[in-house]
Parts: structure tokens; sequence; C-alpha cells
């Protein structure tokens, strides 16, 4: 089985009954019933069980096998009598659940062994009582080995088919597979069924599509066959039954089982009518809007008008190769039986099934593609197995309305399957591989002319013709060249940009995580926007995970926040935790109302239109601290995050790209509201926030009371970075410092005051910073001192302390203009 | 030292043997010495103003002219040995004294605090820079784009006919409203799409980033995850240059030991279509072949999605799970442990991989 890996079916997995049940399982007669009414109202049977001939030797031995084929067995179970042929699990057998059978005393009685239901054989769900054989239609000699009677030493191995294969959801298809991957010799199943040439004076159909999709009629053949005088109730051969259970799929009927069977042998869905309940003539029509069918499942389903319909004249009788109808279905009643086996459009099926969500293996089949030649192949197969089974005898006439696919011819360049696969074929490996494929092929001028085989749709260009080749020939066989590509470019700069961000900050101490994007409603609420009670517009998923978690983010920090508490409910409270991602932020345009056609390239203005549907994506960076800044240690106390971390490792994302990030008081819902710088770039554009959590969200949320955070727009940062830095010139000159000490309102931003020196100091100044604030004693109430060293340095001379002093005075006084600070 | 005290008798500068003994006796004093203390001492006894040999020196005064050279030069001598025997002895217990306070000063380094975090960057976020950089390094572009997209560019393009299986087993995320055709990514190939409309070929990109399908989270799967998708496009490609593409960034990835196998499989955006297995010599359970990823040659109407002549030009494209090479690169035997967040999985990691 391994071997059809190679062209290309991935095995999942082995199905072996043996692997939880093993024998001695045999068929026995009961000789003896006796009941034993017991004290606690049970009523048991102590049976004399014959497993061995009359007259013949017990040839197994063991503990609890008696040497005289007859088996004393206590049985709970009343539904057999003295005489019937039953499933004896003798002493030594294993059977599903790891049940062991042991000879054991129970009841009084030693027990030498189980009389078995399907249930306990692991065949059946039916657990009202132990398997008769005879009701099953067998009557087997005593002794003979009931797993093989019963199809248990039968495997199956399951294979993954790709959506393109639907020939390989039957045994026709798969064991052509198995050739292809083995050389086995392979016989057709479909040519063991001796259908008529033609039919004709059948059960009368009508195909009558009026609304195709895409032009392709819902069904172009229906082959209608009839038996009369079948028994619906004689019981499916166990071989049969087995196969069908490997198959996943269970024993309802014999009618059914059948249909079924040949499905799984053939590719090709059946469906049996009760012939009886059918009013009139069948027509395969498209539904009418809003109209109602009852399927086998006893749903009412309401219709669409796209939904290809089976009708009699009493309306819907089966949703076209989805599900049939309640009223038409076979019963244990039935006895004339029609047999329909048809062909339909793929699209027509898959979207009946979606929207009625009813994934049947008939549709599964019709959606991927069914071979329109086997159809009448199919119901005769039917109708063979109905009257050797069933007992049924077969009407000569029948029908076959339709019409035959054009067949496709495929051009194949002769060395086109070499040069695409980069594998020499030879002539003969080509014709060998797409003649073995069953394709019809005829050599030309310039390579083959190609003719697939009716099962196999999927084959319509050349490329296909090549895969078929390669597979077949082996993908092993395709050697190993390196292409070299056109020198490049390397990294582009925003590229390098963002590594150097993601880097930067788990060199700063940062961890980085990766969270989903998936938030609810009121997370992009509060984190989306800065203004409290906005309504953030942001998208919203028609199938979420989770409703809870059904908008996709606006802001890095829900995600952060959930991974923070996450990582605190299992012991770690000390954090530090980034994330760099994009935010999804929909404008006035939201894609577009419809989409062009595959297989050719798009007009501009359409593409234009597409490109401009897609919401903008920029990519954020976001971070959460929470506790402390590193653990305790000897000689060593930790400290707490607070502000101003959240605020420098905002400036160091704006520091390793080169981009200076303008810092005032901020206001943010999300933030303290004392707390929270606002950062934005030198134009003016607001590109994030840092600071202190509000106190309220952090309860809200459990998340430790100070816990700080920041997000900024990492493109809008990139966007920033110069293209080229300009070097400076470096003065050789020294330096003349002057420290100014400034009173202004409580309320003053020192930035601001500071801003101001820098604006009124001129060019000679060379760096201005805040180095201290004060407030109390000697200065008035409701005021500040902020003090400033200011350093001066001129290119060309040496500053003379006059000239510094007043550059300072310059300083002091654009701060006075402005904010009235007076000098102390 | 009692001889030297004030008052003791004065040698007589021209007595060698007296001189002599003095100098003796104040080398002595100094070599005795062992403090800085001490030894300030000695020399304030054996050279101070009251000292036998200053004493004596004052005495060369009050000699003949001609005894006073003779004088003079015992008495010099005699300084000079007692400097040297200063100069030497306080180098000495300076240099013992330095090496004392190192030695108190001495620290338990084992108990060092660690005062700066250490950071880790996500794994996940490791490997992508490792693969992009080994396609880099052969030339390739590094091309991404959004994540919720057009269905046009996420589908159609692609060649999914809109009414095919293939196109309902990607498990999408839609966005509302339906009307609009906006979804997910399912995965990076759209960016392979917008990569072929927006350059001129011959085109090598790959194309790495977040991707998302409707799986619930378990132990092998999450709806979130990460995928590289390369794509090259050119006159001749064929599927051995595929193969030898994945070759050799498998053994860039692995070591110069990695294989790569290809098995026939089906997408719609290529045609032949391949499995892509790696041996994986170092597998928990004994050495095997694992699934890595997708892979094939491009499919002609992918090509004319974009304009491109498949008559003229034919292209691979493949791609793989980020997560799954970490999982069984480097032994993760957990999908949730990628995606939760739990600081000791990255730091586990720091900034390799």
């Amino acid at each position: 089985m391994a071997d059809l890996v190679k062209v290309g079916f991935e095995e999942e997995a082995v199905h072996r009954p043996t692997d939880t049940l093993q024998g001695p399982i045999v068929v026995g007669q009961v000789l003896s019933l006796v009941k034993e009414p017991q004290s606690n109202g049970k009523t048991i049977n102590w049976c004399q069980v014959r497993v061995v001939p009359e007259g013949q030797q017990q040839t197994l031995t063991g503990e609890g096998i008696d040497p005289s084929g007859v088996q004393g067995i206590i049985c709970g179970a009343h539904n057999f009598v003295e005489g019937d042929k039953v499933v004896v699990t003798l002493p030594g057998a294993v059977l599903p659940g790891d049940f062991r059978i042991s000879a054991r005393k129970t009841y009084g009685h030693l027990s030498a062994g189980m009389i078995a239901s399907v249930r306990e054989l692991g065949i059946g769900d039916d657990h009202d009582g132990i398997l008769v054989l005879s009701r099953i239609g067998l009557d087997p000699e005593i002794g003979t080995d009931a797993m093989e009677l019963l199809g248990l030493y039968d495997q199956a191995a399951e294979i993954n088919v790709t959506p393109d294969r639907g020939y390989a959801f039957s045994i026709r298809g798969v064991a052509r597979e198995y050739a292809h991957a083995t050389g086995t010799p392979f016989t057709d199943p479909a040519s063991k069924v001796t259908a008529p040439a033609e039919l004709s004076g059948g059960f009368d159909i009508k195909l009558n599509d009026d609304a195709p999709i895409y032009g392709n009629a819902g069904c172009d053949r229906f082959v209608a066959r009839t038996v009369r005088g079948v028994d619906a109730t004689k019981p499916t051969p166990p071989w049969m039954v087995s196969r069908l259970r490997l198959a996943g799929i269970r024993s309802i009927s014999l009618p059914v089982d059948i249909s079924n069977y040949v499905m799984l042998e053939l590719g090709q869905p059946t469906h049996c009518y009760d012939l009886d309940t059918l009013t009139g003539g069948i027509v395969v029509r498209r539904a009418a809007q809003g109209e109602k069918i009852t399927t086998l499942d006893d749903k009412e389903r309401t219709l669409d008008a796209e939904d290809l319909l089976i009708t009699d004249g009493s309306g819907a009788i089966g949703i076209a190769g989805v599900m049939g109808g309640a009223a038409t279905e076979v019963s244990d009643a039935t006895t004339n039986i029609l047999v329909e086996s048809a062909h339909f459009d793929e699209v027509s099926i898959a979207r009946s099934r979606r929207r009625h969500k009813l994934p049947s293996e008939a549709s599964k089949r019709f959606e991927r593609g069914v071979d329109w030649y086997v159809a009448p192949v199919a119901a005769q197969r039917v109708v063979d197995l109905l009257v050797e089974l069933a007992g049924g005898t077969a009407d000569a006439e029948g029908t076959d309305v339709g019409t035959a696919p054009d067949s496709v011819t495929v051009d194949l360049p002769a060395t086109f399957a070499s040069e695409r696969i980069g594998i020499d074929f030879t002539e003969e490996q080509i014709l060998t591989s797409l003649r073995d494929l069953g394709a019809d092929v005829r050599t030309t001028d310039d390579g083959y002319a190609v003719t697939a085989p009716s099962w196999r749709t999927d084959l319509e260009t050349k490329e296909d013709l090549s895969e078929e080749i390669a597979r077949l020939v082996g993908y092993d066989k395709i050697p190993a060249t390196l292409p070299v590509a056109p020198p490049g470019r390397g990294l582009t700069r925003v590229q390098q940009q963002r590594r150097r961000l993601v880097q930067a900050l788990a060199d700063a101490g940062l961890t980085e995580v990766l969270a989903y994007p998936f938030v609810s409603k009121a997370a992009n609420d509060t984190f989306g926007t800065p203004v409290a009670g906005a309504d953030r517009k942001a998208l919203k998923l028609a199938n979420p995970i989770s409703e809870e978690q059904g908008f996709l983010r606006t802001s890095i920090l829900p995600g952060l926040i959930e991974v923070a508490k996450r990582n605190h409910s299992r012991g770690f409270r000390d954090l530090a935790l980034y994330e760099t991602g994009l935010v999804f932020l929909p404008g006035e345009t939201l894609g577009t109302a419809s989409i062009p056609p595959l297989g050719a390239r798009p007009a501009e203005e359409v593409l234009d239109g597409l490109f401009d549907g897609v919401p903008d994506q920029p990519l954020h960076l976001a971070a959460v601290l929470t506790g402390h800044d590193s653990p305790a240690a000897p000689a060593h106390t930790p400290r707490a995050w607070d502000y101003a971390d959240a605020l420098d490792i905002a400036r160091l994302a704006g520091d390793v790209l080169g981009v200076e990030l303008v810092v005032s008081q901020g206001s943010h819902q999300a933030f303290h509201p004392g707390r929270a710088a606002q950062l934005a770039l030198r134009t003016g554009e607001v590109i994030g926030y840092a600071g202190e959590l509000h106190p309220k969200l952090l309860a809200a949320h459990d998340m430790p009371a100070r816990s700080v955070a920041l997000e900024l727009n990492a493109d809008a940062l990139f966007e920033a970075a110069a293209d080229v830095i300009v070097a400076r010139p470096i003065s050789g000159y020294p330096v003349a410092t002057q420290d100014v000490a400034l009173v202004v309102a409580a309320d003053v931003p020192a930035g601001d005051v500071l801003e101001a020196l820098r604006e009124g100091a001129g060019d000679l100044l060379e760096e201005v910073s805040l180095f201290d604030v004060y407030a109390g004693k000697g200065i008035e109430d409701g005021k500040k001192s902020l003090a400033f060293n200011l350093r001066f340095r001129a290119d060309d001379r040496t500053l003379t302390a006059d000239e510094a002093s007043a550059a300072r005075d310059l300083a002091v006084a654009a701060a006075h203009e402005r904010f009235g600070a007076v000098q102390r | 030292m009692t001889d030297t005290l004030p008052g003791a008798a004065v040698p007589n500068p021209l007595d060698e043997a007296a001189i002599n003994a003095a100098v003796e006796q104040a080398v002595a004093a100094i070599a005795a010495a062992s403090t800085l203390e001490e030894l300030k001492a000695a020399r304030l006894a054996h050279t101070g103003e009251k000292s036998a040999l200053s004493l004596a020196n004052r005495e060369i005064g009050g000699l003949l002219k001609d005894q006073k050279a003779a004088a003079g030069k015992l008495m010099g001598a005699s300084r000079g040995r007692i400097n040297k025997a200063l100069a030497d002895r306080t180098a000495e217990l300076e240099a013992e004294n330095d090496a004392r306070i190192l030695v108190e000063e001495t620290v338990d380094v084992t108990a060092a605090p660690r005062r700066r975090r250490a950071g880790a960057r996500h794994p996940l976020s490791t490997l992508q820079d490792r693969v992009a950089d080994i396609f880099v390094g052969m030339g390739w572009e590094i091309a991404e784009g959004p994540e919720v997209e057009s269905e046009w560019f996420n589908f159609d393009a692609l060649n999914f006919k809109p009414d095919h299986p293939a196109r309902e087993m990607q498990d999408t995320f839609f966005v509302e409203p339906p009307e609009a055709h906006l979804l997910m990514r399912t995965h990076t190939s759209p960016v392979q799409v917008r990569s072929m409309l927006e350059r001129e070929v011959p085109i090598y990109v790959l194309c790495p980033g977040k991707v998302f399908r409707t799986d619930e989270l378990d132990a092998t799967h999450t709806p979130v995850f990460h995928q590289f998708e390369g794509l090259a496009i050119d006159k001749k490609l064929s599927m051995a240059d595929l193969r030898g593409t994945l070759e050799h960034f498998a053994r860039q990835m692995f070591g110069d030991e990695a294989q790569i196998r290809l098995r026939p499989n089906y997408f719609p955006f290529t045609e032949p279509s391949a499995e892509l297995d790696i041996w994986h010599p170092g597998a928990k359970g004994g050495p095997r072949w694992i699934e890595w990823g997708g892979c094939g040659m491009v499919n002609p109407n992918v090509l004319r999605a974009a304009g491109i002549d498949p008559d003229v030009y034919s292209g691979f494209a493949f791609g793989m799970g980020i997560e799954r090479t970490l999982m069984f690169r480097n032994e993760v035997g957990d999908m949730r442990d990628m995606i939760e967040g739990d600081v000791r999985f990255s730091e586990h990691f720091g900034m390799e991989i």
C-alpha cells in the first residue's frame, strides 16, 4: 500500500479488524438452553453449544476448551433458541476493547466462552441480542471460522485523494493507480459487467434544465433500469457488509447496500427508488425558489432555484446527486425498484451540497467528476446484484437519455514534458505512460495528440499530461539543477528597518511574542482609538473561531495583555513583552463588488480597484511591561517599571531608525490620564502613545497596578527615516556651558520650555538638557523651577563668555515670551 | 634599639666600626618594620635629628680639616645604605598594603545581581529571518503583502475555480460583508500574484508571512500560522530547477546531509504539483521522511492572471510552514507553545534558533 504514495496517494491509515479481534471465534450450534431465574430478577440461559461437527474431534486445545467439542456457556440474551447457529468466542479469543475471553465461574456454572452479538464483535451497533446466523441468511457448518465467514480478515487502506482525482474514489480508480505504482496487471472491473449496448422502452425520464450553470446542463445522462419482485428484507451477505464497513459505510438494507457497494466499486453513485411510489415519469429540472422536499434523513428542506431536482408527478423526490427524498425511498415492503444511474454537473452538485450542508458519498464523487460512460455499467451492476441477491427479475427495457460530452484532444509537443519536468523522456516512456492511464495517443508531426480517458476529466492541458508522465515514470527520477537568479538587491530598506526595530527591542531586554489578531469589539473600541465612547471602525469576520473574538485588531495591545495575563497565571509577574504585527484599519472602500475571472490579467482599472479595496494594514509595534525590571538579588533593589520605561522604549524605536519622536502630554482612554505621552513625528503626525495604562482598565483586566505600555505605527517610523543621513561637521573649538533655572507655572510641560530655549538660543546651541525640577520652599505656590544645562559651541572660533551669555539670554527670552518663564 | 635612644653615646664619626654598628642597627630596625607606621618610627629613630648617626654627623664640624673628608665619606656611605634600605622597605610595605586592600575588596561573584534583562526573539520570527537570508544569498528578493486580501488574489488569480472543492479545503476566514470579497489570506501565494503583477520577469521572490485557516488551536493546528513561499519565473525553468533549489535550501537549513523527496500531489496553482518531504535522520522515534510542504510548476493560468505569457516563461513555486519547520527542526512538541506567548518558550531560544 505504501506503493500508492509514489503515484500521489498519501496513506492515512490501515484498517484491520484483526488488530482488535482475535480467534478462536467459530460457528456453534445451541444444543440446549436452560432458563435459570436469578435472585436479582434476571433470567440467564445455561447453554450447551456444539462448536465441532458431531463425530469430529476438537482440534483446539487450551484452557477452557472442552475436548468433547461442546462448550457450556452462560448467556444473558434471549433472542435465540435451541438449534440456532451462533458465533462463539472461545476461551483465548480477544474482542475489541481488549476483552479477553476465558472460562470463568458465574451463576453457579463454568462458562467457557461467549455467544457474541455484532456489537461485541465490533462489527455493528446492534446490541439487542446475539447474532443468529440464520437471520443474516447463513447456514454454515458447525466449527467454521466465524471471522472468515464474516469477512473479518479483510483489510482496508485509507488514502487521501486529492480533489482533482474523482475517479480514485472507487476501487476501479485505485486499482488502476496501484497497477501504475507496482506494474501489477490491471483489469477494469467495469469490463466485467455486460450492459446492453442500447436501452429503450424503459421508464419515462426527461432532462429539463432551463437554467444551466456556466452553460453546463445539470444532468447530461440519466440511465434508469427496473427490477421487479425483489425481497428487500433479504440480508446483505457478510462479505458485502464487511467491505462496506471497511469503507466507512453502514449496512442499511440490501438494495441500499448494493447501490453503495457499486459506488465503491465503480465510482458511480446510484439511487434505488421504490418504483411503486413514483407518480408518472421522472423529470430532472431546477427547483422553483422556495420549493420544499423532505430528504432521506427526514428533514424538510427549502430549495433554491439553482438546486437541481429529481421530480415526479408528485413533485421533488430528490436533490440530484446529493440526497434522495423520503417519500420514494426503498423500504422493507418494496418489491419493484427503479435504479437511477445519472451524471450530474460538478458545480451544480457542489453548490447544492454547500447550500444544504449535505456532504454525502454521492455528492463527494459528483463534485469531483464521475466517468460519463460508466453510468449504464453501474446500473447494470446494481441490477445484476439485485437479481442475484434480492431475488428480483430485471426488465429488459431501460432508459438512457442525455448527451455525451465532447472528447477533448490535447496537443502535447514532443519535447514539452521533457522541458517542463527536466527529464529526457523517451517516446516509449511518453506513449506507455499515457496509454497506461487509458488515454488514446496518436503521434503527430510535432508530438502527440492525446485524448484523455473518460474518467480523467482533470486532464485538459499539456501541463496536466506532463504531470501524468512524470508521475508514472516517477518523481524520484527528476534530477536537481540550481537556477541562478539575476543579481539581487538584498533586503529592501523597509525590510532592514523592520529587522533592526524587532531586534533592537529584544536587545533592550524585551521578549517578543506573537498573539492572534482576533479581538472583541470592546477591545477595539478601547485600545483602537484615543477617544472614549467612539465606535472603532474595524473588520468583522463572517466566520470567526469564537464570536467573542470576532473582530480583527486595530491595536496590538489587547493581544499583548492577554499574553501578559497568561504569563501571570503561570507565575511570571515581571514581564517586558512586545509584538510587531499588522493592524487592520478599514477605510471608506471595502473590497470590490465583483472579482474578475481567473486565467487572465484584469484590466488596469479593475486591478486598481482590487488593490484599493484591500484595507490599510500598517505594521504596529507595541509593548507591555508589568512588575519590575529585574529580579531581586543581594545588594540590588529591582525597580518597578514606570511610564518613563514605556516612553524610553518608544524613543529607542525612534533612535534605532534615526527618527526623532516628539513627545507631548497625551490623552488616550486606555492610558492613565496624567501619565500618557503622545508620540508624534516632526511633521505633527501622531503615531502612537506610551505611558501607564489606565488604573481602571488594569483592574478590569486583572493586571498588576502601574503596568505600562506603548504602541506606535512602525510603518510611519520607517517612512519618516531619512534616506541618506548627511554628516554634520565636528567643531574642534571648546564648549561654553551655561546653566539656567527658570520659574514657570506648575502645569507648563518642561519639554515645551526646553523646546523654547532651543529655538531661542540660535545656532550656537549644541545641546540643551533638563537636569532638575524643583517646587517648594523658595518657589511661589503653583510654580516650579526648571534647571537646564545649555552647551554652546561655534564651528569657527572659541566662544567668548559674553557670546555664550548673549545666546543664553535669547533662549531665556524665548521661554519668557512663551511661558512667562522667569530666571531665578 | 635601646642604644639609639636619645642620650646614648654618640659615636665618633671617624670610628668606622662604631658607625657601621649604628648603620647595622638602623638597617635591622627598618627591616623589622612590618607596617608603614613602624617604618616611619624606625626612620625617625635612626635618621632623625636625635639619632646616633645625625649626632655623629654633627661632630664632623669639630674635626680637623684632614679628618673631615674621611668622616664625610664614611657618613655619606652610611646615609646611602640607610636610605636604600628605607626605600626598599617602603616599596615592599606599600605593595603588601595594596594587595591587602584588594583582598579585602573581594566579592562573591556568584551572588551578583542580574540587573539587565536578557531579551528574546520569538523563534518563529528568528527562523523566518534565517530562511529569508538563505534566499537573499541566492539573489532572491523578499516580498510581503497584506493579511486581509481580496478573494481574487487569494483564489481566482491562483486558478482556484469558484466552485472547486479545493477552494473549500482552504477553510477560509471571510471578512464581512461577503459581497466585498475580502478574506484573510489562507496562504502567502497572493503575494506571489502581487509580485508578478508588479515586477518584470525574470522573478525570483520569497514571500514569508502570516496566514489564516479556520482550524481550532490544538497540539498540531492553529488558526494563525506562518509560511514562506517561493516563486521563480524565468525562461525554461523545469521541475529539475525546482528540485535543485529546494535541495540547496534544505542543505542550508539542515546541513549537507539533508535529502528531499517529491511526491505527486494536487494544487490548483501548480501543474505538475508535488508534495515535498525532507529526510529527518534525527527524528524522534527514528529517521524518517517528514512532510514539509507543497510545490510544483506554476500553472499557466496563474501566469496568465499576471499577464505573463506561459508559452515564453515557465516557473516553479513552493511553500512550507514555519511552525512545522520549527516543530521538527527544534523538536517543539506542541503547537500551543508557539502561540501562547509563555515567556519561557521565547527566552529559551534567546536570539537564536
